[in-house]
């Protein structure tokens, strides 16, 4: 079936060659079938029609918009009102159910749970630590050690109001700088941190005039600490006879907080964030392990 | 390449689509951009392999079409729909099995059952699945036998196609698209009432409340049906489907083939003339060169160029052929299930020789078995509850006020029941550990409910009070049922601080 011109026929299959040979294997030109071909066409007419309906084309400083003037954004807002439209049935119930009630329903606490536990990476985590590990000057809030208290209604004021924040109904109370406002002596300042680390149990220098550090913690530090310094939570005043310290036991740093004084603050997520989302974090933040009843 | 093709005895074989190819033409860049599809109008056949492609078609679209209206009872907590694939509530059910997400091995266990039942029904007797049960090839079935209703066998069709358009032929043309797009509409129909309760999704379908997915679904299988079935039909199987180049590959010299046995039929030549050789005590072949083989072959081969691609092996040229031979008197199975082996040991006077154990058929038939047998132990013992923990990752432990060192776990507790179950919860490894759980009150018999057929996570916390603790301890929560005294166990480490 050689042929003079043109290509070769292949003599097996009967299909021509296309001229082209490697290694003495010669390539067939099987022909497409006319059902391929057309569906090639079809797709060039669809990526056409595509071009006309949708955002195709970028321009100098803007693009084509298409004819069905679709945004992706737009696309996300629907998405997310949808979301909330699916969660609907458990938001509300959430909304009317005061907070001991979500705690006390099986269903509720599962929701409020994983609700409060996305708020918190995307709100809380940035300070506190993703899971609430706390991390020096920010609260561990696994802990049962609460500044401001642990129960549900505590937990819920904090985060809506805030800690020395905007807020007219904010938590306050601050830590004076001690040794910079002048109000009490450089020297009298390391005898009370050895008395307050005394009152942890915590080692002091053996010759420390712990007398002298209880008459001075008496006059400077029981007003807010109380007299045994087990703390105050009107005023956030954290205890000092237990084993867990904000900003570290060591000498060092608490004489630091007694030189320049402390008050970190939190802010105020009532204004942020919908009630819904407060009430899920509460009981997150409740459930986490420290929440007292 | 040329020693293989130099021992192919038959002639040069022309694909479908190319028959039309001129040889002559000029070739190069003027050689046509396509081949057109040569029309193939299958002529009706009687006989064995017709009878059982029948029996196939009538079994295989009766399930699929009425599977989705067997009920199961599964209590009140479960649907009672026997096979159902609930994406919605992530399950499947199957009769009494009812298959979770995460256990999604058996769906992979099943899907290697199926492909060595593939190969091994390959290894014995070739294209079982094409001939018989590939759902193209049913489709295709059902649809050549509306058109032959409807516009006639073979022989009008032609004669029509070639002939003007009459109202009649055009009425004739009408019927038959209009029965394809209803079978494809219940082909469609069907396939959405496995993943929704069957009974209610036709009552929403056809008031249009059903979803929209629903009718999109439908839509879309309906065009697939109706385009595969009735118009790609053998076009399918010989561009589209990769199972025929999969096959050509695993099959052997012994696997039973549908073939044309040249050894009886050659040298083919016409009714009369092959009695005159025979008189003349002149060798004649068996094969009067009739072509009814080839015009019953669905894919509008010729068997007797030898075993082609895009053969289905449908075995309808035997029934054909049969026929035939009977006819004139000859023995039947001229075209026959046969291998490559026993042809050969014929022409050399040998007795032929079936032979079934095969090193492949071994290894594919022993597969199967494994990993069925494997598949039953998981099912038959699998435990209708189960418990997984995650250790908090931050913080990785919690100092209290007293000193005291506490981990949080994620208990993830799963009841597959179809009723609520309680359990009690027990930890181990750490002695005089105080375990809580988030959300119980302290104190409490720490006995958690998870509902029927349901996931629950728990928040667990344990508190260790006697110190010098290793930086890591084992620890194992374990579960009982409360009722049936199941246990099921989850182990994960304890960790404490170091130093300090
Ligand atoms: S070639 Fe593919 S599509 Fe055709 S019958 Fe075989 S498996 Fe089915
Ligand atoms: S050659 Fe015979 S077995 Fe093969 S597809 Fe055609 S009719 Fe079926």
């Amino acid at each position: 079936m050689a042929r003079q011109q043109g290509n070769d026929i292949d003599a097996i299959t009967g299909t021509e060659t296309t001229g082209h040979v490697w290694d003495g294997i010669r390539e067939l030109n099987t022909p497409l079938p006319r059902w391929w071909l057309w569906l090639f066409y079809i797709t060039i007419v669809w990526s056409i029609a595509y071009w006309i309906v949708y955002p195709a084309w970028p321009l100098v400083s803007s693009y084509t918009v298409g004819y069905f003037n679709w945004h992706s954004r737009q696309a996300v807002v629907e998405d997310l009102a949808a979301l909330k439209a699916g969660r609907a049935a458990m938001t509300d119930r959430v909304a009317q159910t005061p907070l001991d009630g979500i705690l006390a329903d099986p269903a509720l606490l599962d929701f409020a749970r994983a609700h409060g536990r996305a708020a918190f990476a995307d709100n809380c985590a940035p300070c506190h630590g993703a899971g609430g590990g706390g991390v020096k000057g920010y609260p561990n809030l696994n802990d049962d050690d609460w500044l401001w208290g642990g129960k549900l209604e505590d937990i819920v004021q904090t985060i809506r109001h805030g800690i020395r924040a905007a807020d007219d109904d904010t938590r306050q109370g601050v830590m004076p700088a001690f040794g910079r406002d002048k109000i009490m002596e450089r020297g009298d300042i390391a005898v009370v941190a050895d008395y307050v680390r005394s009152l942890a149990r915590l080692p002091v220098p053996a010759n420390t005039d712990l007398a002298k550090g209880q008459k001075l913690f008496a006059e400077n530090c029981a007003s807010c600490h109380g007299d045994e310094g087990k703390g105050n939570r009107e005023l956030g005043a954290p205890n000092l006879t237990d084993q867990i310290w904000l900003y570290g036991s060591s000498r060092d740093t608490i004489i630091e907080g007694l030189m320049n004084g402390r008050g970190a603050v939190m802010p105020a997520w009532g204004q942020r964030l919908d009630d819904t989302t407060i009430k899920a974090l509460t009981v997150y933040v409740h459930t986490l392990g420290g929440g007292e009843k | 390449m040329d020693a293989i093709c130099a021992e192919r005895e038959t002639k040069p074989i022309v694909p479908p689509g190319k028959e039309g190819f001129d040889p002559n033409s000029d070739g190069g860049d003027d050689s046509p951009l396509y081949a057109a599809r040569t029309k193939v109008y299958p002529q009706s056949v009687t006989g064995t392999f017709r009878r059982i492609k029948w029996a196939v078609l009538v079994v295989t679209l009766g399930i699929y079409y009425l599977l989705p209206f067997v009920r199961w009872n599964r209590g009140p907590n479960a649907p009672d729909q026997a096979v159902l694939i609930d994406f919605p509530g992530r399950r499947f059910y199957f009769f009494f099995i009812e298959i979770w997400p995460q256990e999604v091995y058996f769906f992979t266990g099943l899907l290697i059952v199926a492909a060595m039942a593939l190969f091994l029904m390959n290894a014995i007797a070739g294209r079982v699945w094409c001939g018989y049960l590939c759902p193209q090839t049913v489709w295709t079935d059902l649809f050549l036998a509306i058109e032959r209703l409807v516009e006639g066998d073979r022989r009008v069709r032609m004669l029509a196609d070639a002939g003007p358009w009459t109202f009649g032929r055009a009425a004739r043309a009408a019927a038959k698209h209009f029965l394809w797009l209803m079978v494809a509409w219940w082909t469609g129909g069907a396939w959405v009432l496995y993943f929704a309760d069957a009974p209610t999704l036709v009552r929403d379908l056809a008031t249009g409340h059903a979803p929209l997915v629903a009718y999109l679904w439908i839509g879309i299988l309906t065009f697939t049906t109706y385009a595969l079935a009735g118009h790609m039909r053998e076009q399918v199987c010989t561009y589209m489907c990769p199972w025929p180049r999969i096959q050509a590959a695993l099959t052997d010299e012994h696997a039973l083939n549908v073939t044309y046995r040249h050894d009886r039929g050659e040298p083919r030549s016409s009714i009369k003339k092959s009695e005159q050789l025979r008189q003349q005590g002149l060798p004649a072949g068996d094969c009067i060169d009739c072509l009814q083989c080839v015009h019953v072959c669905p894919t509008g081969i010729d068997i007797r160029n030898g075993s082609q691609l895009e053969c289905i092996q449908c075995g309808l040229c035997i029934d054909a052929c049969d026929n035939v031979m009977a006819k004139i008197g000859r023995p039947a199975r001229l075209i026959a299930y046969d291998s490559d082996v026993n042809i050969k040991r014929r022409m050399a006077g040998q007795a032929p020789l079936t032979q079934l154990m095969r090193a492949r058929t071994i290894l594919y038939a022993s597969i199967i078995a494994i990993v069925g047998s494997l598949m039953l132990y998981v099912l038959l013992t699998r435990h209708d509850f189960s418990v997984a923990v995650i250790h908090d990752r931050n913080p990785l432990f919690v100092r209290l006020t007293d000193g005291a060192i506490r981990n949080g776990y994620t208990l993830r507790v799963l009841n597959k029941r179809l009723e609520p179950r309680r359990f009690a919860l027990a930890v181990d490894g750490i002695a005089g550990s105080v375990v809580e759980i988030a959300g119980l009150p302290l104190g409490s018999a720490n006995i958690i409910e998870v509902g029927p057929d349901q996931t629950r996570e728990f928040r667990v916390l344990v508190s260790e009070y006697t110190f010098a603790l290793p930086a890591s301890a084992p620890v194992t929560f374990h579960l009982t049922d409360i009722d049936s005294g199941e246990r099921a166990s989850a182990a994960d480490n304890f960790r404490a601080p170091q130093g300090d």
